[in-house]
């Protein structure tokens, strides 16, 4: 079976650092595949190749066989939609966001989409600073869902929320994928990767140092790169 | 009066450097060797610009010599804005696209509609002027716009991650940026006559020129600057723009201007 994303001989360096060495893994097809490592060994860079944020200096990456540096990046971006750290909400009101990601949008399409998030309606006449950190990053996940993504991927989503919040943006992540949108979520956070993973890939300093799913034998070894008495 | 200054009036205007000095030293400033530096080179450069606008305005002259001291004045302009926001990329290039689409566009219209004689009396100054009032339009320009990105990066990317194309993820930003490098010409263009009286008429009038006259001159003279600004502080900021992003809509890693 094809893998989601395929990452074949990567490497990439900024100013001069090596971020990623070599790096040769898959992610499969379907499910919530959570992308753990250190601080700074690499997940996010590689999260960002998924949707050309990123280029690789050297090696392949490709989404369901196809060599991404051969694909138009704004239609991959719509396709392979992207959920930050920190939500960056637009000036404007929550409408307004959802308007940039596609502005044709009908008022019920919106509706629709702030369900999936579980937020009221009412919130699309909001603005940015009216939003507690979980709901904005509710509605930052809401923007990316007008695009209508086939694959999510959400990059340390939750390091900025509270508890509650974070809870509810993994149940909506979770929820996502059963529906058929497989989502990589990038985490440091271990008690996290075990609540989510179907799969995993771990980084540490910039090798990947296991894929499998996350029921693999091996996968309390692998977790030991992330340090920490929780590994 | 007609404009005649004699060396005594000019030595005598030194007594308001000696001013300047004072308070430099009064207030620990440490100003006055650049003071001292910006009187003297002041004094040269006007000197030497007076013996080539002398030789230049000879009525034998080819008004040839004239456009190419006008191109000389715009490639000096690019680099002087290079050097002030040297962390820009392929500023020098930017600037010199934008300088001389806003000398072809200021100065083509002014001297190919007649407004002025294509004289070189009327070509070097009238050029001088808009060169050297777009050089802060251009600079504030292009720091802004990198600035801009910079600061919003979380935002641009957000944007592109949704699919816009790099200039219009980077739009709200620009267009904000150049609002910034444009508006303090738009305020002076405001408050002239009102505030101050600007350099171009007080010559006029200190030469002998009706007032009116002098008016007429400077107003044409203020559009003239607008409208170079307006055109190198646009350019600048799209040429920019183009240059903080990779042809396949990535934001280059940025950092903010010094200022």
């Amino acid at each position: 079976m094809t893998a989601l994303f395929d990452f074949h001989g990567v490497r990439l360096a900024k100013t001069g650092t090596v971020i990623l060495h070599d790096v040769t893994a898959a992610v499969p097809e379907g499910g919530l595949t959570v992308i753990a490592g250190r601080s700074g060994a690499g997940k996010s860079t590689l999260l960002r190749l998924c949707n050309r944020l990123e280029v690789p200096d050297r090696g392949v990456v490709r989404f369901r066989g196809t060599d991404l540096a051969g694909v138009d990046p704004l239609t991959l971006r719509r396709r392979v939609g992207m959920v930050f750290q920190r939500p960056a909400l637009f000036p404007g009101t929550v409408r307004d966001n959802l308007h940039v990601a596609d502005p044709a949008a009908s008022e019920e399409a919106l509706t629709e989409v702030m369900a999936r998030v579980e937020l009221d309606g009412d919130f699309l006449d909001r603005v940015g600073d009216e939003l507690s950190g979980g709901e904005a990053q509710r509605v930052c996940l809401a923007r990316t869902l007008v695009t209508g993504p086939e694959v999510l991927l959400m990059d340390e989503p939750t390091s900025s929320l509270d508890p509650g919040a974070v809870r509810t943006l993994e149940r909506l992540a979770r929820t996502l994928t059963a529906r058929g949108v497989p989502t990589l979520w990038v985490t440091h956070d271990v008690a996290q990767l075990r609540r989510l993973a179907d799969h995993l890939l771990v980084l540490d300093a910039g090798r990947a140092v296991f894929t499998g799913p996350a029921d693999d034998p091996d996968l309390p070894t692998a977790l030991t790169h992330l340090g920490g008495e929780e590994a | 009066m007609k404009g005649d200054v004699t060396p005594l009036g000019l030595a005598t205007s030194l007594l308001l450097v000696a001013v300047a000095l004072l308070v430099s030293l009064g207030q620990q400033l440490r100003l006055e060797k650049q003071l001292v530096w910006a009187t003297v080179r002041a004094f040269v450069q006007l000197i030497a610009m007076g013996f080539v606008l002398a030789w230049l305005l000879e009525p034998s002259r080819s008004l040839l010599y004239s456009w190419v001291w006008v191109a000389g004045m715009v490639v000096f302009a690019a680099w002087t804005v290079h050097r002030r926001a040297p962390e820009v990329p392929g500023l020098f290039g930017i600037a010199l696209t934008a300088l001389l689409l806003a000398a072809t566009a200021t100065l083509g219209t002014i001297f190919g509609l007649g407004i002025f004689p294509a004289e070189a009396r009327a070509i070097v100054p009238l050029a001088g002027m808009m060169i050297g009032n777009s050089l802060s339009g251009t600079v504030l320009s292009a720091r802004r716009v990198t600035d801009e990105l910079a600061d919003k990066r979380n935002e641009v990317e957000a944007r592109l991650a949704l699919g816009q194309s790099s200039r219009e993820a980077a739009r709200p930003y620009v267009r904000s940026a150049m609002r910034t490098a444009l508006t303090p010409q738009i305020e002076s263009t405001k408050a002239v006559g009102l505030v101050f009286l600007p350099g171009a008429m007080t010559g006029l009038i200190l030469g002998g020129v009706n007032p009116v006259d002098a008016v007429l001159v400077q107003a044409a003279i203020m559009y003239l600057i607008l409208g170079a600004v307006a055109t190198t502080a646009v350019v600048v900021a799209l040429g920019v723009t183009r240059m903080l992003f990779t042809p396949d809509h990535r934001l280059r890693p940025l950092r903010r201007t010094v200022t």
